[in-house]
């Protein structure tokens, strides 16, 4: 096998599950493993560690327990919330119009455009300027009476773009129309607290900070109209049947207070690696731009797109000589499309097929950053070759 | 089968990290499955590729060579054996060089073999460049065929062990550069030990059947494909026997090949066979089976394994398709790259577009595409 160094660049795929967090979790599979929903006291145990977990996720959220649903992942999240939202939007209100952008996860676009294609919703895409980022004016000029749910993504994950979300829902309460926002890649590391940035619905993912795959949580603001999705037995306060997955709802509790407690810590030694990736590849290789915004962007996150290069290639040559990155959009099979995100932001194919994602982590070090970019600029010269 | 294990086990696993970097071409088939183990054990590092290689839109679905189900079989092998695994887009290039050549070839009337073009230009061109920019020295196949390096001639292309799989018809058009870079595990197996080799490493690997479809058919029929992708090979027109007398009627000569008998919708009192496409007259010419005969054949764009062609008079064994036998011919060189082949026999069944493939033994020297 191979010999060279085995760097991870691609936190923004996943992320290792913090062993705080494994051990938080391990009790939960063998010793309290009664069901949440049974009347006897493995039931009731099982009942505490999930409330308990909904209350520090509600803390660090500056949310009520009452407003935080667990679900299976964030695509979940998401897929409930626009759903939810919609058909509840439709019921009550008559509501039918989806207003989100094409630079969303598929978890939202594909959800929305499914409403669009099987339920008569009207899905319309707000314009995003040339970093990937909705401003808050475009929502106002596209909202209408009957919109039923705005969604705009709060980080970007193939081009690491912040949006301005506080101001974006400001528009959306002032005209009373429910505004959800896909925080899956932006909750290891961005400003979390609900009350300041009054949207109606957030999705997270936990393994996207440090806990584990298969749990993710929605937060649904106190009094919104939602239709359930997966329906059954009346868990998660009848918006989400299905027994309760307690070694994973503590799994994520426990990695949400970690991550964003030593959030800024964490910020601040990871801005300057990302910094430096930016500022040598765009001064070392011809012919490479930034993609995303150069400074309202994820602290780890740094996104390119380099004319000419076979982006496949590109993380294949990484791939051997060590590296672990990832064009922005996850693609096994090799197939060549240009991302959608890449080509709203206005990028020719032969650009937006160039695409490389480098995203940085606990574990990565000045050192990984040096090692990576003395061999970059040769693997991207190779990929260009072909 | 304890001799393909003994094989085997003679091979020593070496940690080297030295040993040269190569990329497999890797189908989820039992054949390059086993290649890869085979490089595995002998300790090289090995990098699995699949490609993605194209086929008709919305009409055949996938690829043959590349179904959903086979990348993950090959997914599968990979991960058992500890290697990478990567999936290159394909289509495009294959589209261009091989598809076209292939519709290109109907339309002008011959029975074109695109797998030749395939190896030539997205085996040992587009997947070699991308192993050479991974840092490979060699791409390796599952193809049995050998290789040997001979002190005179450079690199010698010698037919597989296993004479019934021999596979070197197909690997004719490889230069001396290509085959350099070039790796055939299964040369010295037969396929039963590859076999015996996939169960004893308890391989993931599924038997497919052996298919003479082409694999962006899908399955399907190349006539109607033709149909579709070249409207202009529907072309109506005499069916005549070698009188001309008028027997019936054809709806394009791209839609036979000398040598069929099959789906020529006349009554004969002996069958019939297609003796020869007149492109003048848009005619196909049909006869009994002792008008098929022929004993020369002219071949171009040919390539010699050595780089240069053996100096004269040659001698040579020529295969005229993939599953033909070999037969007895004299080759005069024409120019740089023709040759006018004179067989000791008559043979019913050469056909324009396929290749003649000669060979000294079991050396392959080279071949080139029938006229």
């Amino acid at each position: 096998m191979n010999s060279n160094p085995k760097i991870y660049l691609d936190y923004a795929a996943t992320t290792p599950v913090d062993p705080r967090v494994i051990n938080a979790m391990l009790p939960y599979f063998d010793q309290v493993y009664g069901n949440p929903s049974s009347v006897h006291t493995y039931g009731q145990e099982a009942e505490a560690a999930l409330e308990k977990a909904r209350e520090t996720v509600a803390g660090i959220l500056n949310c009520q327990p009452r407003e935080v649903i667990f679900t299976s992942c964030g695509s979940e999240s998401d897929n409930l919330a626009l759903r939810g939202a919609a058909f509840a939007g439709r019921q009550q209100r008559g509501a039918n119009h989806i207003l989100t952008c094409q630079v969303e996860h598929h978890a939202v676009t594909h959800t929305a455009q499914q409403l669009a294609d099987l339920h008569g919703f009207k899905l319309e895409y707000l314009p995003v300027d040339a970093y990937g980022m909705v401003q808050p004016d475009e929502i106002a000029n596209h909202l209408r009476p009957d919109t039923a749910l705005v969604s705009v993504m709060y980080a970007n994950n193939e081009i690491g773009t912040i949006n301005p979300i506080s101001a974006i829902a400001a528009v959306c309460r002032a005209q009373g129309v429910p505004f959800h926002t896909d925080a899956v890649q932006g909750a290891a590391y961005l400003n979390a607290d609900l009350q300041a940035l009054n949207v109606d619905l957030m999705a997270i993912g936990a393994h996207k900070f440090y806990g584990p795959k298969g749990v993710g949580a929605l937060y649904i603001r106190a009094g919104m109209s939602m239709i359930p999705t997966l329906t059954g037995g009346g868990q998660e306060f009848g918006l989400r049947a299905g027994t309760i997955n307690i070694p994973y709802i503590v799994g994520l509790a426990e990695a949400l207070e970690l991550v964003q407690t030593e959030l800024v810590e964490r910020t601040a030694r990871l801005i300057p690696m990302r910094d430096r990736i930016i500022g040598q590849v765009l001064e070392e290789i011809p012919n490479a731009r930034l993609t995303g915004h150069p400074t309202q962007r994820l602290p780890n996150h740094a996104s390119f797109v380099f004319d000419g290069v076979d982006g496949n290639a590109l993380l294949m040559i990484l791939d051997v000589e060590g590296f672990a990155c990832s064009s922005g959009s996850a693609c096994k099979t090799g197939n060549p499309e240009p991302s959608e995100v890449l080509t709203s932001i206005g990028l020719p194919p032969q650009w937006a097929l160039g695409s490389l994602r480098v995203t940085l982590g606990q574990s990565t070090t000045a050192e990984d950053i040096q090692a990576f970019l003395q061999i970059l600029p040769n693997a991207v010269m190779r990929a260009r070759r072909l | 089968m304890a001799d393909s294990l003994n094989k085997l086990s003679t091979i020593e696993h070496k940690e080297d990290h030295n040993m040269p970097r190569v990329v497999i071409a890797m189908s989820g088939g039992v054949d390059s499955s086993v290649a890869a183990a085979l490089l595995v054990k002998q300790g090289y590092e090995v990098i699995g590729m699949m490609l993605r290689l194209w086929s008709e839109p919305g009409i055949e679905g996938t690829n043959r060579c590349c179904t959903p189900d086979a990348m993950a079989q090959a997914r599968r092998v990979a991960a058992q054996l500890g290697i990478p695994f990567y999936a290159v887009d394909a289509q495009q290039v294959f589209r261009d060089q091989v598809v076209d050549y292939f519709i290109e070839g109907y339309t002008q009337g011959v029975t074109p073999n695109p797998c030749l073009r395939c190896n030539r230009h997205i085996r040992w061109g587009f997947l070699l460049d991308r192993a050479r920019s991974l840092g490979a020295r060699y791409l390796a196949t599952g193809h049995y065929a050998r290789l040997q390096q001979d002190l005179s001639s450079g690199i010698q292309l010698l037919r597989a062990q296993d004479e019934d799989k021999d596979q070197s018809y197909v690997l004719y058009v490889l230069s001396q550069e290509q085959l350099t870079h070039t790796l055939f595990p299964l040369g010295d197996y037969t396929k039963s030990q590859v076999r015996q080799l996939a169960h004893e490493l308890s391989l993931p690997v599924a038997e497919r059947a052996d298919s003479q479809d082409l694999c962006f058919l899908g399955g399907g029929d190349y006539r109607t494909f033709l149909a579709r992708s070249a409207p202009q090979v529907i072309s109506p027109g005499p069916i005549l026997d070698h009188n001309g007398c008028m027997l019936g009627k054809h709806q394009g000569l791209a839609f036979f090949t000398i040598g069929q008998r099959k789906g020529l919708g006349i009554a004969a009192p002996q069958p019939l066979y297609v003796i020869n496409k007149d492109f003048q007259k848009n005619a196909l010419i049909v006869g009994e089976k002792q008008l098929l005969g022929k004993s020369d054949l002219d071949v171009a764009e040919v390539n010699w394994i050595a780089g240069e062609p053996p100096k004269p008079p040659l001698r040579a064994l020529v295969k005229i398709r993939y599953r033909a036998a070999p037969m007895w011919a004299t080759i005069n060189l024409l120019g740089k790259h023709g040759a006018h082949i004179i067989f000791d026999q008559p043979l019913p069944d050469i056909t324009p577009g396929q290749a003649a493939v000669f060979y000294d033994g079991e050396i392959c020297l080279g071949g080139g595409i029938i006229l």
